[in-house]
């Protein structure tokens, strides 16, 4: 077991190695960055001054030195001018549109995103899963189709638009402030209890109308699933042994039908972030979504690599975790049955 | 009938329907029979005549399309006990909750798919005591663990935390006993308990039954649609047909003189071992195709004057991890040494139980498993040429000569395609010809197998078992082969499907004078069509001979057990349990000298009498 996640461990590292080669390829890619442009408009105003700083800027960079060097100052394994100074060792890098380290740009953003999708994932399965159970149970009666018809409806509305639908009447009925994760005098004020309860109340708004269009496909897809599990033997047997309905239905084919959920453990992660950035866009969330959308848009090549890194980071942790997860709940994958 | 009193169930009248887009059929109607204490009833029929439904019904497990229409199950569990009438109880209410799983248990078929793979023997055992007894989980544990050694599990307390999967069908067979048995039932439902198993695991699971009866005193009901099962096992039968009862009565009337005629064509459809040479299976619906068959414009081209296919030596190691998180790995020889030849215009049956390694063989042969050592030649007229060594066009034309007929017709078929598409699928791939020709091809070939060319626009599922069968032998003929490999076609199905089958590829032989290499497990059925039988156990071929040969004289203690385990549809032959008891024949070191194969002492064929070979490990024999 050890020795298998050791294993897991050094693939991980070296999917993600990988991975921020080709992301910092990628974004190199285009001609030009956030920086490029600024040498350029300072070599234009002329000047001595300007020059000067023109260089240093360059030099500060390195953006004198080949791609592959600057790669690897990057990620912290060659010395750049400040010596080793990367991703490994902390250094996140420079954002040039917010002239700040980028770790002060990301800062809550990054634990926000978390919290926000978390929440969204717990919603998902707490609201998908009594339902699907529900409509599988009951197939075809009036409450299996209304179930599928809300469904539908959450799967083909347009999620920012129940955004501000929900926005405008959250405001007008509880009085909650429009956009953000709390009300405006607490976005810079330290943490307190009522900083706490005004992030709850934000909290509902973004998790609803992100968790929706995933709640429905969860539910048809739970149905799914345990509706083929339904007419299973298996289930058969549990019944003519005197099992209790639903204690049948829960401890057998429900627990077969959740495996697909855990395997998609890993996916869900970082599709909740680049999949909800619209939504955050309208709530105007501080959540790492927008600032990625800045970052791509100005080139401001560390800020845009740091948060693709940090996506491709949660995608392998989410990874291992549904992997452990299915071992851990099916027998078969842990002792390798044909 | 020795027992007197009221009967432990009596059903009278019992007629079920099922609903399904507004309409109803009748799947049971006016059925009517009792099952007296401590004696075996076995109810008798093809798929789809109601035998299920029957045992449902008792169970009130019933599918959600099915109700009950009328009549009554009265079920009274002791002499002097209150009687009950389980169609008047609520399917989910306590007093039926307790009867199921308590006093009326159930085994299934599938012993694989009956258990789940997610919990472990133990709890799924358990579950049943603890629902119906009550008590504490190390009582639970004490009497289940009393109840695996009584059903014949080694080492009890490690199959209480082992899963289903870790166990073979035989094993699983016997955990799903003790799973019905914990609670001593009063009657005990077995729907069809042995299909799935081999025929020495099924007599020592039928023996196993029969033993816990005469200990408990219960009462079996037992279906099943295997007469021989049946001749063995049953004190009373009940036959039925399209959901209503034709017959029941004594097994001994029964069997001596059946009245209804479709008991009589259900008998004549079993393959028996003092069939006549030449003699011919009835099934219930012959389909009369020799003659379509016999003039369809299929050329085999060239028949080669040697075997068509020659194996020789070939062995095949598998690599396997022990589990998923060691690196720990463990070698598995799955075939060593085999050896076979199949002339042309006959067939070779090789006969095993599973994981002898027959599949692995056809694979090999295939050229989907490529053979460790020895080779497979393979003659298409033109001298026979090494197949491992074949590319190009060649394999192109070894693939559309070598043709595969499948065991399940169920996963074999793809349920998104049409008839019209699988057959023509292989023409597709192999032949570039018109749309027409296409059309044509697909037609004659579904004649030929005796469906109609109406049938070529449906989809697999609205065929039965032994249509879907005679599908997958039409697709197989598509690319008009030499040699069709035949993986245990007959042994999902009915016997009197089995007989429609057997008598088309015999017809099919016949008139194209194709090969065949038949895999099976059951004798008598290769008996019927094999014309040199091949007796394999654990990777290897251990008595090998004509068939006349081979059942006049089987040499070798395995053909003798795998002889002596086929139940046979007469009462005058009986299951010699005895002999079955000891389970050790298939374990090749405990074959009596000069047989017993083990700790790589190296053994040979030996010709005993002509064309007779059977594996020894010294020439001691021929010596003496």
């Amino acid at each position: 077991m050890i020795a298998y996640i050791a294993r897991r461990l050094l693939t991980m590292a070296g999917t993600l190695l990988i991975i921020s080669a080709l992301v910092f390829v990628i974004i190199k890619l285009p001609p030009g960055d956030f920086l490029t442009n600024q040498i350029a408009e300072l070599r234009s105003q002329g000047g001595e001054a300007a020059a000067t700083k023109a260089a240093f800027l360059i030099k500060q960079y390195g953006l004198d030195l080949p791609v592959w060097k600057q790669y690897l100052v990057w990620i912290g394994v060659w010395p750049g001018p400040n010596g080793f100074s990367g991703l490994l060792q902390g250094d996140w890098g420079w954002s040039f549109e917010f002239d700040r380290p980028v770790n002060e740009v990301v800062g809550d953003t990054l634990w926000l995103t978390l919290l926000v999708n978390i929440a969204v994932l717990i919603f998902v399965h707490v609201v998908s899963i009594p339902i699907a159970i529900f409509s599988a149970v009951r197939q075809y009666s009036w409450g299996d189709y209304l179930a599928t018809f809300i469904g539908y409806i959450g799967l083909a509305m347009p999620n920012f638009l129940l955004a501000l639908i929900l926005l405008y009447y959250t405001n007008r009925w509880f009085g909650i402030s429009i956009g953000g994760l709390y009300d405006p005098q607490y976005a810079n004020a330290p943490w307190s209890w009522n900083k706490v309860v005004s992030l709850g109340q934000h909290l509902i708004v973004p998790t609803l109308v992100i968790g929706l269009s995933g709640t429905a496909a969860m539910i048809r897809r739970m149905r799914a699933n345990l509706l083929d599990e339904l007419s299973k033997q298996y289930y058969v047997t549990a019944k003519a042994k005197g099992v209790p309905p639903t204690k049948a239905l829960l401890k057998y084919p429900f627990r077969m039908a959740l495996n697909p959920f855990v395997a998609d453990i890993g996916n869900i992660l970082p599709h909740l972030v680049s999949g909800s950035i619209l939504v955050s866009l309208v709530l105007s969330l501080p959540t790492v979504g927008p600032i990625l959308l800045g970052a791509l848009r100005s080139q401001d090549q560390f800020l845009a690599a740091f948060i693709l890194m940090f996506v491709a980071i949660l995608t392998v942790i989410g990874m291992l975790i549904s992997d452990l997860l299915l071992a851990w709940l099916d027998p078969r994958i842990r002792l390798g049955a044909r | 009938m020795g027992v007197s009193g009221p009967a432990l169930l009596a059903v009278s009248d019992l007629a079920v329907n099922f609903a399904s887009h507004g309409t109803t059929t009748r799947a049971l109607d006016g059925v009517s029979f009792t099952i007296p204490r401590g004696r075996t009833v076995a109810l008798v029929g093809e798929s789809g005549s109601g035998k299920s439904v029957t045992a449902q019904a008792i169970l009130r497990i019933l599918p959600k399309a099915a109700t009950i229409a009328g009549g009554s199950i009265v079920f009274q569990e002791t002499q002097d006990g209150e009687a009950v009438d389980i169609t008047r109880l609520d399917p989910s209410g306590r007093q039926m909750l307790g009867l199921r799983g308590g006093s009326i248990a159930m085994i299934f078929q599938e012993p694989m798919s009956s258990l789940s793979p997610l919990h472990t023997v133990g709890d799924q055992v358990t579950e049943a005591y603890l629902l119906h007894k009550g008590g504490s989980r190390a009582e639970a544990r004490r009497a289940a663990e009393a109840v695996f050694a009584r059903v014949g599990l080694p080492d009890p307390a490690r199959v209480f935390v082992t899963y289903p999967f870790e166990l073979s069908g035989g094993m699983r067979q016997r955990a799903m006993i003790a799973m019905a048995l914990i609670c001593q039932p009063a009657l005990l439902i077995a729907d069809e308990p042995t299909t799935a198993l081999d025929v020495t695991t099924q007599a020592q699971i039928l023996e196993l039954i029969k033993d816990l009866q005469a200990e408990t005193g219960m009462s079996v009901l037992l279906i099943t649609h295997d007469l021989g099962v049946v001749a063995n096992m049953a004190d009373e039968v009940v036959v039925m047909y399209r959901g209503r009862i034709v017959e029941s009565g004594e097994r001994e009337a029964i069997f001596r003189d059946p009245q209804h005629a479709y008991l009589k064509a259900l008998m004549r459809a079993v393959p028996r071992f003092d069939m006549e040479p030449g003699e011919r299976l009835t099934p219930l619906r012959e389909i009369a195709t020799a003659d379509l068959i016999a003039a369809a414009p299929i050329t085999v081209g060239p028949t080669p004057k040697g075997p068509v296919l020659d194996v020789t030596g070939i062995s095949k190691v598998f690599t396997l991890r022990a589990g998923w998180f060691s690196g720990n790995l463990r070698q598995v020889r799955a075939v060593s040494d085999v050896n076979l030849t199949l002339m042309p215009g006959t067939t070779l049956g090789l006969v095993g139980e599973s994981g002898c390694g027959k599949t692995t063989v056809s694979k090999m042969i295939m050229r989907a498993l490529k053979p460790d050592e020895g080779r497979i030649r393979f003659d298409d007229g033109t001298g026979l040429r090494d197949v491992q060594s074949l590319e190009g066009e060649d394999l192109l034309r070894y693939r559309r000569a070598v043709q595969f007929i499948f065991q399940d017709p169920f996963s074999s078929l793809n349920p998104r395609m049409t008839v019209y598409q699988l057959l023509t699928e292989p023409l597709r791939i192999h032949e570039q010809i018109s749309e027409a020709e296409k059309f044509a091809k697909a037609k004659m070939l579904i004649e030929m197998v005796g469906l109609d060319k109406r049938h070529l626009r449906r989809y697999p599922h609205s065929f039965s078992g032994g249509q879907r069968q005679r599908l997958g032998i039409a697709r197989a003929l598509a690319l008009s082969p030499k040699v069709l490999l035949c993986d245990e076609p007959v042994s999902a199905l009915d016997v009197s499907v089995q007989a429609q089958i057997l008598n088309l590829l015999k017809d099919l032989q016949a008139a194209l004078g194709l090969s065949y290499l038949f895999v099976s497990h059951n004798l008598a059925v290769v008996d019927y069509i094999a014309d040199t039988i091949a007796v394999m156990c654990r990777g290897h071929i251990v008595e090998q001979a004509p068939k006349a040969l081979l059942f006049r004289n089987p040499v070798h203690p395995y053909t003798q057990a795998l002889l002596a385990a086929v139940p046979d549809p007469d009462l005058d032959h009986p299951l010699d349990f005895d002999t079955l008891r000891t389970g050790r024949f298939s374990d090749p070191t405990a074959w009596p000298h000069p047989f017993g194969l083990g700790n790589d002492r190296p053994s040979q064929m030996e010709e005993i009498e002509p064309d007779h070979w059977v594996r020894t490990t010294t020439s001691e024999r021929a010596a003496a």
